[in-house]
C-alpha cells in the first residue's frame, strides 16, 4: 500500500510532477513537429528531426505521465526492453533494404542451370510491385 | 492465528516471505502486470512500425502521406489525445488525494476525449474510404495506414471502455483512496495509447 500511504495525507501532498508543465511541453513539441513538417528541409533532415522530437515526447510521457521517473529503476528495464528490441529490428533490416536500394536488384529465387531449363521449363515467379 | 495455522507453518511462511525479493511495484502488483503487458504491446506496435518502414523504404513510388491524407484532422486528434492524457493524470491525482469530484470530472473528460478521438478517426476513415477510394486491398500504402491506425483505434476503444467502467464505479463511490491503484493502472494504459499515437502521427503522417 505504498502508493496510498505516500499520498493519503501525512507526507508532502502534491509532490508529483507538474502535470500542467508536462502537458505544455508536449503541446510545444507537437507544434514544433508541425513547423518542421511545414518547412522545406531535405527529407532526411526532416525525418531525423521529427524522430528526435517524437522520441522526446515519448520520454516525457513515459517519465512523468506514466511516473517512470518515480518508480524503481528496475521497472524501467521492462519499459526499455521493447525499445531496444524494436531499434535492433529496424537496424537489422537496414543492410538488406539498403542493398536492395543500392543495387536496384529485383528479388531472384535462385539461379537455374540453362541445361535444366531446356528439359523442364519453369515460368519465372510473378513480381509483386505495389500499384498506387 | 487463523484456524488450522500452526505456529510452525506461520513461522515457515514468515521466513519464506522474508526470502522473497521486494516487489518492483510495492503495494500495487497490478501495476507490474500492466507494465509487462504494455511492454508486449509495444513490441507489437514496434514490429508493425518496422514492417511499415521496410515496405516504404523499398518502394520508390510511396506517396507523400501528409499530402494524401491531410494534416489538419490528425493534428487536432493529436491535441485531443494529449489533453485526455493530461485529464487522466489529473483524475489519478484526484483519487489519490481523496477528491472524488475532481476524479469524476477529469475521468469524464478523459472518456470524452477518447470518444472525440474515435469519432474523428471514424470521420477520417470515412473520408478516405469513400472520397479517396482507399481500401485494404488497393495497395500497401492503404493497407499499412488502415492496419496501423485501426489497431491503435482498437486500443483507444478499449481504453474508453476501461475508463468508462472506472468512472461509473467512481460515481457509485466504489473507488476510494485505498483503491487508487486501479486508476493508476488504467492511467498507465491510457498514457501508452497516447504515446503510441504520437509515434503514429510522426511516422505515418509527417515523415
Amino acid at each position: 500500500m505504498t502508493t496510498q500511504v505516500a499520498i493519503s495525507g501525512h507526507e508532502a501532498d502534491h509532490s508529483g510532477p507538474n502535470y500542467v508543465a508536462v502537458f505544455i511541453y508536449l503541446a510545444i513539441l507537437t507544434g514544433i513537429e508541425l513547423v518542421v513538417y511545414a518547412t522545406g528541409l531535405p527529407q532526411v533532415a526532416k525525418a531525423g528531426l521529427l524522430i528526435a522530437l517524437a522520441g522526446a515526447q515519448a520520454v516525457l510521457a513515459a517519465m512523468y505521465l506514466m511516473h517512470l521517473a518515480m518508480e524503481k529503476k528496475a521497472l524501467a528495464l521492462i519499459a526499455i526492453v521493447p525499445v531496444v528490441l524494436v531499434t535492433f529490428l529496424c537496424l537489422m533490416l537496414l543492410p538488406d533494404l539498403t542493398a536492395r536500394m543500392w543495387t536496384k536488384s529485383e528479388h531472384k529465387i535462385g539461379e537455374t542451370n540453362p541445361a535444366e531449363m531446356e528439359e523442364n521449363p519453369v515460368a519465372p515467379p510473378a513480381q509483386q510491385v505495389p500499384q498506387h | 492465528m487463523a484456524p488450522g495455522v500452526t505456529a510452525s507453518t506461520h513461522d515457515r511462511d514468515a521466513a519464506h516471505a522474508e526470502r522473497l525479493e521486494p516487489s518492483l511495484t510495492p503495494g500495487n502488483p497490478g501495476k507490474l502486470g500492466m507494465w509487462t503487458f504494455l511492454a508486449g504491446d509495444a513490441m507489437i506496435f514496434g514490429a508493425a512500425f518496422a514492417a511499415y518502414g521496410a515496405l516504404r523504404i523499398n518502394n520508390p513510388n510511396w506517396p507523400v502521406p501528409a499530402g494524401y491524407l491531410g494534416i489538419a484532422i490528425p493534428a487536432v486528434m493529436t491535441f485531443i489525445l494529449l489533453c485526455s492524457c493530461f485529464t487522466m493524470v489529473e483524475a489519478l491525482d484526484g483519487v489519490q488525494h481523496g477528491m472524488q469530484s475532481k476524479f469524476q470530472m477529469f475521468m469524464a473528460l478523459t472518456v470524452l476525449g477518447g470518444l472525440l478521438f474515435l469519432g474523428m478517426q471514424a470521420f477520417e476513415w470515412h473520408r478516405l474510404l469513400i472520397e479517396k477510394g482507399m481500401s485494404l486491398q488497393r495497395d500497401l500504402f492503404d493497407a499499412t495506414f488502415f492496419i496501423l491506425t485501426g489497431f491503435h483505434g482498437c486500443h483507444v476503444f478499449g481504453g474508453v471502455m476501461y475508463n468508462g467502467v472506472l468512472l461509473i464505479r467512481g460515481m457509485r463511490g466504489k473507488i476510494p483512496v485505498a483503491k487508487a491503484g486501479l486508476v493508476e493502472i488504467a492511467g498507465l494504459y491510457w498514457q501508452f495509447v497516447g504515446l503510441v499515437w504520437i509515434v503514429i502521427f510522426t511516422f505515418i503522417y509527417l515523415i
